[in-house]
């Protein structure tokens, strides 16, 4: 018996091995590279632009300097509290539906659709928003809005519910309807209960995916430099205003831009570190 | 001295998963205070006939049945007749350990009381208790009622499972297999568990374990191919039995 690598064969295998890991590693590299560097550069740029009127002031008008964006940022925060009031519970449903429904006709027109959905430019999504809610209202709004983010959130939503709770195993929905456990109750109370921080993580994904989306919002939120004045008037977002910001000749802008795609980043970052903090409590309680 | 009372009248059950004819016919009654034990080669039907009991076999896409199944005198099966409350009369414990991910112990066993209703934390205390008490587990797990139910052994995940249905107390208990995925010694405390219960309860379990068959049960039923060919006193079934299929498959000749 010789178990040593001396064979040709086996030098050859060790190279090729080497050689291929090697390989990978710089893909992988190459691959994480982009987002590193939007990180660092927008955290270079960004940061120093910050200040406290950033946050607290409105827009100023053309001409004058400073200003903030404020505007932006609660318009941000509405509109996708306003996308998951709608998102949420269609994309949550029709996922489950889905899945505990798996085999009817319903279901298979759902998942056909979603995934036609999924693959819809999102420019065109905002188009359907215009019109079906901004032309008959006759106005932008932050329901036009939230209703394109909504339409974006909620194949996604629907899809990730969906696998994940197919996650869990038949039998254990055998077990719980052979307790004498009504069926809607054994797919809220056990299907659903006990994918929740998978859920919650399908959740938090759509949110952050349509946070930063641009073009639903440009000719259905819109956007304004006045700040909040209600769901059925023009609002402004930070992924519009940074668009704006940036296509403009002035250099003020283009800092407030930055900082801007910073804050963008940051909240995503946040919603992101929520889900983590939940998920784990979520499974050290239980 | 009374009468042992039929609590199960299985009459004439066909069964089909779409075109696939799988049972064809079989009758059976399982009385009061009995062990029925259900054998036979693999593929015959077992697992199917006793999901048929508790009304679980239509719940497979495309699955049908017919025929009748008296419960205390009410056939299962009339067109009123909700599944929800046969299910809280006739329990199931599965082959696989399955208990409810993310659910703690505690919620675990009181799972079946909770959602149909019951809230009273009193209550749920008292008969989870009770019921870790019945399935022996009671000693393992009291420290740690809120610990995760999937963090237990397979054997102890099995002792839960049935802790979970006899928590619902229901007269009728199936099994289908409930020892062939643990190892010896869960295995025998299973079984000393079922010949307990035959105390309160009807237990009726499929097992290709025909020591295991003859160790526990009062009675036995031998199926081939969806049919009953033999049901009798287990002892007499394991010693004697008159069909010459039983024979040849008890004596190992066959499946
Ligand atoms: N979901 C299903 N769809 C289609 N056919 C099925 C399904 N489940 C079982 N069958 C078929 O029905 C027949 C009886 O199956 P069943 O599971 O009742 O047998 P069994 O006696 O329990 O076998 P085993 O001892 O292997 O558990 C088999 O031929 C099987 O292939
Ligand atoms: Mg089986």
């Amino acid at each position: 018996m010789n178990l040593k690598a001396e064979t040709g064969r086996d030098i050859r295998r060790k190279i090729y091995n080497k050689l291929a890991l090697g390989m990978i590693s710089v893909l992988g590299a190459l691959a994480i590279m982009p987002m590193i560097l939007i990180f660092v550069y927008i955290l270079i740029e960004g940061i120093p632009a910050l200040s406290l009127d950033f946050f607290l002031e409105n827009p100023k008008p053309l001409g004058e300097s400073g200003g903030g964006m404020a505007n932006a940022i609660v318009g941000t925060v509405i509109l996708v509290a306003l996308s998951c009031l709608i998102g949420l519970p269609v994309g949550l449903g029709a996922g489950i539906f889905m899945a505990e429904y798996s085999y009817t006709k319903t279901s298979k027109l759902l998942r056909f659709t979603s995934d036609i959905l999924t693959s819809v430019p999102s420019i065109i999504v905002g188009l359907f928003a215009y019109a079906v809610v901004v032309k008959p209202l006759k106005a932008y709004s932050a329901w036009a809005g939230g209703f394109a983010l909504a339409v974006i959130m909620i194949p996604i939503l629907a899809r990730t519910t969906e696998e994940i709770l197919k996650l869990i195993p038949h039998h254990i929905r055998e077990a719980g309807l052979a307790l004498g456990i009504p069926r809607w109750r054994v797919t809220m109370r056990i299907v659903f209960a006990g994918s929740f921080a998978g859920i919650l993580t399908g959740i938090i994904l759509s949110v952050a995916r349509i946070a930063g989306e641009t073009a639903p919002l440009l000719f259905t939120a819109f956007g304004n430099n006045f700040g909040f004045r209600g769901l059925g008037q023009p609002t402004a977002s930070l992924p519009v205003q940074i668009y704006n910001y940036a296509l403009s000749p002035y250099k003020e802008w283009h800092d407030q831009a930055w900082a801007a795609s910073f804050i963008l980043l940051v909240m995503v970052f946040i919603v992101n570190l929520l889900t983590r903090v939940v998920f784990k409590d979520q499974r050290g309680e239980s | 001295m009374s009468e042992p009372k039929a609590l199960l009248k299985i009459r004439d059950i066909n069964a089909w998963f779409g075109d696939k004819h799988v049972l064809k016919g079989p009758s059976l009654d399982a009385y009061e205070n009995e062990v029925l034990a259900l054998i036979g080669p693999s593929g015959c039907g077992k697992s199917t006939f006793i999901r048929t009991i508790n009304r679980l076999h239509e719940e497979v896409p495309g699955a049908r049945v017919s025929g009748t199944i008296e419960f205390d005198g009410e056939n299962i099966y009339d067109p009123g007749v909700d599944v929800v409350n046969v299910r809280k009369k006739i329990g199931m414990v599965f082959q696989k350990p399955n208990p409810f991910p993310g659910m703690s112990i505690f919620d675990n066993v009181s799972a079946g009381l909770r959602l149909q209703g019951i809230r009273r934390r009193s209550k749920l205390s008292e008969i989870v208790e009770s019921s870790l008490k019945k399935a022996a587990l009671w000693d393992e797990v009291k420290d740690q009622l809120n610990k995760p139910g999937v963090g237990l052994s397979g054997g102890q995940q099995q002792r839960l499972c049935l802790a979970r249905t006899l928590a619902v107390d229901p007269p009728v208990i199936l099994m289908d297999e409930p020892t062939s995925a643990l190892d010896p010694i869960s295995t025998a405390k299973i079984e000393e568990l079922i010949m307990e219960l035959k105390a309160d309860y009807t237990v009726v379990i499929v097992t290709h374990n025909m020591q295991q068959a003859a160790r526990i049960s009062n009675k036995t039923a031998f199926f081939l191919l969806g049919e009953v060919i033999e049901h009798d006193k287990t002892s007499r079934l394991f010693t004697n039995p008159s069909d010459k299929r039983t024979e040849e498959y008890i004596t190992g000749r066959f499946g």
